[in-house]
């Protein structure tokens, strides 16, 4: 028993290393930007006397980290929404005893092993107007101008629509500041090839845990295949579907690498993130509490995804 | 219905042996196209780096094979940032190693070690592994230059160690659980103390987990960009940031661009080549679902 209890003290001060380190790092480091982001901390003499939620303020005030915004659902939702539609299409198409297999589960995975900064150089040049797609397929590049287009989709002021949407007091979303802005399409294409293939292999697994039995059910009841999928599988794979959107989702609200190679701000800031301005902000302009302010908010965009997951996947982990 | 019960035979189609054939082919035809999307990047980087400058500024030709294939551009591109790529081994080689020592550890101890509020403790721990880094990177920066370990490949390797703790301490964990209680116990019988037990009952098992966890973190840290353009000066760049600079210094020079995107990529793609089913194992651990 003795010996036990010995044996439990260095088990615990074994651990503590790590708990220290993800204690200073993760959570001292937050609370520390946290009062970063609360400072007059905006130069280089680093003033760490407090001011309110002033850079908190000033920079929901700024139009470019306004755009920032827009441009983070909008990509997080078509980044995310493609990805599923595209990896779930493939786990399906895999999931029908093809010959090689192997093969194309292998290809659709590669992108995953390369950085995003390799993806971004290569699709910079697939998607530079003057090169690229357009040639390959031989389109005007005066009309296909991708990242470099600054045209962002939105109901216009004066339009039926946008009138309509005055008549009942939302006339403010009929501006380009609540639209698609066409170049982040760009971007999300790209991301799309790195990312769907681990929605494919998600889906796949999941789709290889269905016994066949219940395939067999189905059938036997007269259930056609589009009913077998709809009504049996789909469900069946809603907890992964769950997964690949909490993952995606993260990994699109902290998108930095890829912008930086492939398009910057972009014109207009229509390809512009949070964490672009975040870095210009802190460490371009020294205006570090600025920067700290935007990096919290990022903290809380991920954390209003990421808790809830936790939470949910150690209730699983518990009743398993 | 007695086409059902053939064991292995495709599950009973409704509609003509034609029309099944016809949707195969389909079926095939979908992938190969969905292939294509993969694969069309890769072409473009092998294509484009086996030119010239010359070769390769001509946009209009930038599908077609290289008049000559030559491997001066990627000789040229290593010229450029050779140095890069050995800062990128040095980092990532030395973190991937300490991670997942330190990652079996901490798996051990939260597998087999449980204590009260251990579990939230590990949950805390995994919280570390999905904030934006926009977050601690001021503080960060300031520590490193408190440390003196601003632009250096040591600061840098600590870092992926420290973020990486998250990530190698699930892995195991998760890994370590699955490992019968019943041989834990059996050696604790025999006399086996902590170390004991690790020694001779889960180490031995543990060689696909080091596997996973080398190989992601590896990957993790040679990729990484934030952190090493955030922390280094242009002498410790690893070489994500200096091929991402290589697109911005160069005048278009896609073919050396392509090149060196290449060579960035090669040590990650062999890996995954090589290893793919270990490099999957981690994939899917990141969604916590071990």
């Amino acid at each position: 028993m003795r010996r036990l209890s010995r044996d439990r003290i260095v088990s615990i001060a074994l651990l503590m290393p790590a708990v220290l380190a993800i204690g200073v790092f993760v959570y001292g480091m937050i609370g520390w930007s946290l009062w970063v982001s609360l400072s007059k901390a905006n130069d280089l003499s680093f003033d760490m006397r407090l001011n309110g939620l002033a850079n908190y303020i000033a920079v929901f005030n700024n139009i470019r980290f306004q755009l920032d915004l827009r441009n983070t659902v909008v990509f997080t939702i078509c980044f995310v929404g493609a990805s599923l539609v595209i990896g779930l299409l493939l786990a399906n198409l895999l999931d029908r005893r093809i010959r090689g297999e192997a093969f194309f589960r292998s290809l659709f995975l590669f992108p995953l092993a390369i950085s995003f900064i390799v993806t971004g150089v290569v699709w910079k040049w697939l998607l530079t107007p003057s090169a690229g797609v357009n040639i390959l397929f031989g389109l005007d590049q005066a009309t296909n101008r991708w990242f470099t287009d600054p045209t962002v989709l939105h109901i216009a002021a004066d339009s039926d629509a946008g009138r309509f949407m005055a008549s009942i007091g939302l006339g403010g979303l009929a501006s380009s500041e609540f639209g698609i802005p066409i170049a982040l399409m760009s971007l999300v294409i790209a991301a799309v090839w790195q990312m769907s293939g681990f929605v494919m292999a998600l889906y796949l697994a999941a789709l290889r845990g269905i016994p066949d039995e219940l395939r067999e059910a189905a059938r036997v009841d007269g259930a056609s295949e589009w009913q077998l999928f709809r009504r049996v599988i789909l469900p069946l794979l809603a907890p992964v579907t769950v997964t690949a959107v909490i993952i995606l989702g993260h990994i699109s609200l902290k998108i930095y690498d890829l912008q930086q190679a492939m398009t910057k701000q972009g014109p207009g800031f229509a390809t512009d993130f949070p964490a672009s301005y975040m870095w210009q902000t802190a460490f371009n302009d020294n205006e570090f509490a600025k920067g700290a302010a935007v990096g919290i908010v990022m903290l809380v965009l991920v954390a209003t995804l990421i808790v809830p997951y936790l939470i949910w996947n150690r209730r699983q982990d518990v009743t398993r | 219905m007695t086409t059902v019960a053939a064991p292995t035979s495709v599950p009973a189609r409704r509609g003509l042996p034609g029309a099944r054939r016809l949707a195969r082919l389909g079926l095939y035809l979908a992938l190969g196209l969905a292939a294509l999307f993969y694969v069309i990047p890769v072409y473009l980087l092998f294509m484009t780096g086996m030119k010239t400058f010359a070769e390769a500024a001509q946009t209009s030709l930038m599908w077609q094979l290289p008049q000559a294939a030559s491997f001066d551009s990627f000789g040229q591109a290593w010229q450029t940032i050779s140095p890069n790529f050995m800062n990128s081994a040095k980092i990532a080689v030395p973190a991937a190693v300490l991670s997942s020592l330190l990652g079996s550890l901490n798996g051990y101890i939260l597998a087999k070690w449980r204590f009260r509020g251990s579990e939230t403790l590990f949950t805390l721990i995994l919280f570390g592994m999905f904030i934006p880094y926009q977050s601690i990177l001021i503080p960060l920066l300031k520590v490193e230059a408190g440390l003196g370990l601003y632009n250096t490949l040591l600061g840098l390797v600590l870092i992926h160690i420290i973020y990486g703790i998250p990530i190698t301490t699930l892995i195991f964990r998760n890994y370590y659980v699955g490992i019968p209680e019943e041989l834990v116990e059996a050696s604790r019988m025999d006399g086996a103390g902590f170390f004991g037990i690790y020694r001779h009952v889960l180490l031995p098992l543990s060689v696909p987990g080091f596997v996973v966890v080398l190989i992601w973190q590896f990957t993790s840290a040679w990729n990484d960009f934030l952190f090493a353009v955030t922390l280094t000066g242009q002498d410790n760049w690893p070489i994500t940031v200096a091929v991402n600079n290589l697109a911005g210094s160069f005048e278009v020079a896609w073919n050396i661009q392509m090149a060196g995107a290449l060579i960035a990529a090669l040590p990650t793609l062999l890996i995954y080549v090589l290893l793919g089913k270990f490099f999957m194992r981690g994939l899917l651990a990141g969604s916590l679902k071990g």
